[in-house]
């Protein structure tokens, strides 16, 4: 082996350790059978069972749960619509309008949607962190459907239209199916930004409703408590299951 | 069968087609064939449905088809890169024609068997069109597109990703096919040769309009412009300018080289003083060492230039008095060992009156 590939591959280790020691650390220390993040003292299960009679915790997580699948499924079903169009016509205006919210800061998005929910005067809550994890989940939606579309060749859907097919046909048994992959990529993206956003969420949410990263904030003001790393544990699981699921129904749907 | 009438198509400020009128007989090998800009592949698509022209109408069997979507017009287009779905097998593939037009699963069965020993790969039903080599793509798009036997057949360029062996072969297939189911062929390409080859008629496109329509032999032997002389085979263009017209004759100046007699071509726009091209393919040429003195034939000295030896024949590059390069042919047909001139050697090329072609500019 050459000195080069040598150096390369403990360039690789350590990027590798830099993203994912923090996240095992966490893990390790949910099993941790002691209140400090310091020392390992034993292996337990104790704070897993503190979590799930944690009632407040038990809400937010349900919260979350309900909030990132609906804004989830919304934001697929327009971001889809969305993709197609930028794709399909020379569009000047919506590129923008759909990808704007990607770019804009978190913060500006918070304060903006606050005024306008009480412009509308909308009362906070479950509704109003929904709406606005559809907004800013649209766009990251359309930004996958159109990078697919662009790959699925043009003479395709002629080709379908030529053999018989009408559009709708042609949707449904070509560019559907040849869509797929970005659009479960693009609703896979939007559960789990909606599921761990917190400054948005923070600014539309109101008192008493909340979701996972704002309970576990307001738990992590006192100290980072086992409990914390058990919830966290617990999140890393689902997302790692989520992917594994896409991967495994649609190969190729991550690698875009 | 199918009529074009006037059709032209504008994109921004391009003109791609510029009142184009065509008629296709039913039954017929017909290629467009242009080079790459020239509008083909524009008409193709309108003829398809894909595209709507600006003004003209299109006829099939009589009756307008501009306002048909593609879905229901009785014609099927293969695509120059096969366009199979990727995401269906082959069989899915072939039968997806006949889903769309609602037959039985027995009928689509026993079609799509048929379909595929028709184009010799019954094994490969299950396969997906990923699995499939050039070759294969290309009959079983062919088998998708006939399965329900359309009346018309538009294939858009689809033997230029093949490598030259396999084209040839698809050639002689695609022939055969046409003339066993009999369907009309309209067929887009830029390959000269491919189009003489394959076509009952060719019409040749230009910046978006039709320069010539006729069979191939009357298109390599009468071109009807310095144009289709130019993009039809290999071809000397002698610019000269008509000095006399005698009987069946005329008497044209060639530019640096004097006067020369050529045939006269029929309905030509011919009249004293015009400007005109003499068009001479390579073959026509004699090229040898003696000087001759033969009275129906133009003879001019020269000195070779450049020879190509391509084993069959021979091609040498004739440089005349006025510095003009003249591509002749010697066909290496004679029993024994082939024989050359070589580079720098005194030559006489020569031609006989009837050998050219004379087109006005």
């Amino acid at each position: 082996m050459t000195r080069k590939n040598r150096l390369l591959k403990l360039v690789a280790l350590g990027a590798y350790l830099f993203l994912y020691l923090p996240l095992f650390i966490v893990i390790v220390y949910s099993f941790n059978d002691s209140k400090l993040n310091a020392e390992w003292v034993g292996f337990t299960f104790k704070w897993y069972d503190k979590l799930f009679q944690n009632r407040e915790m038990l809400s937010a997580a349900a919260n979350s749960l309900i909030i990132a699948t609906v804004s989830a499924a919304v934001a697929t079903v327009l971001g889809t619509l969305a993709g197609m169009a930028m794709h399909q016509y020379r569009l000047k205006l919506l590129p923008g309008l759909v990808l704007a919210p990607i770019a804009m800061p978190d913060i500006l998005m918070g304060v903006s949607l606050l005024l306008f929910f009480i412009m509308l005067n909308m009362s906070l809550g479950l509704i109003s962190i929904t709406l606005a994890h559809i907004t800013f989940c649209i766009g990251f939606v359309a930004l996958s459907v159109q990078a697919r579309m662009t790959a699925i060749d043009r003479s395709l859907t002629e080709a379908a239209r030529d053999l018989g097919a009408t559009p709708w046909q042609c949707f449904r048994k070509i560019t559907l199916p040849l869509l797929a992959p970005g659009i479960i990529a693009g609703a896979l993206m939007a559960f789990t930004l909606s599921i761990d956003d917190f400054v948005i969420t923070f600014f539309v949410a109101g008192v008493g409703s909340s979701t996972l990263p704002l309970q576990i904030y307001s738990m992590v003001k006192i100290a980072v408590t086992p409990e914390v790393n058990a919830i966290s544990t617990l999140l890393m699981v689902l997302t790692l299951i989520l992917i594994t699921l896409t991967a495994r129904l649609y190969p190729g749907a991550l690698r875009s | 069968m199918l009529e074009i009438k006037e059709v032209s198509r504008y994109f921004d400020n391009f003109t791609a087609l510029d009142k184009v009128s065509l008629n296709i007989a039913a039954g017929e090998f017909f290629t467009l064939l242009g080079p790459s800009g020239c509008g083909k592949t524009t008409l193709l698509r309108l003829i398809a449905g894909f595209d709507q022209p600006d003004n003209g109408d299109i006829l099939l069997d009589g009756k307008s088809i501009i306002a048909t979507p593609p879905e229901r017009r009785p014609l099927h287009t293969i695509f120059q890169n096969y366009a199979l779905f990727p995401h269906m097998t082959v069989t899915e593939n072939i039968a997806f024609p006949l889903r769309m037009v609602g037959c039985t699963q027995a009928e689509i069965n026993r079609r799509v068997a048929e379909a595929l020993e028709d184009v010799s790969l019954p094994d490969k039903g299950n396969h997906y069109p990923d699995a499939l080599s050039g070759g294969q793509k290309q009959r079983i798009a062919i088998a998708r597109a006939l399965v329900n036997r359309p009346r018309l057949l538009l294939l858009d360029e689809p033997l230029s990703a093949l490598d030259a062996k396999l084209r040839e072969q698809m050639q002689l297939e695609l022939i055969k096919l046409q003339k066993e189911i009999g369907i009309t062929f309209v067929y887009v390409t830029h390959d000269q040769g491919e189009a003489l080859a394959l076509s009952h008629r060719v019409a040749v496109m230009n910046r978006g309009t039709i320069a010539q329509v006729d069979e191939p032999s009357r298109l390599y032997g009468f071109p009807n412009s310095r144009f289709v002389a130019d993009f039809i085979g290999q071809c000397n263009l002698l610019s000269g300018k008509v000095t006399q017209l005698q009987d069946n004759r005329a008497q044209v100046e060639l530019e640096g080289l004097g006067p020369v007699q050529t045939a006269i071509p029929a309905d030509s726009t011919i009249a004293v003083g015009r400007n005109c091209t003499l068009t001479l393919r390579p073959e026509k040429i004699h090229i040898s060492s003696r000087v001759s003195h033969d009275e129906v034939e133009a003879h001019f000295k020269g000195i070779v230039h450049d020879m190509l030896y391509l084993g069959d024949v021979t091609v040498y590059k004739v440089e005349l008095a006025n510095g003009m390069l003249l591509e002749a042919l010697l066909a290496n047909s004679s029993p024994g060992r082939a024989r050359f001139f070589e580079i720098g050697d005194q030559v006489e090329v020569a031609w006989h009156y009837d050998a050219g072609h004379l087109v006005m500019d």
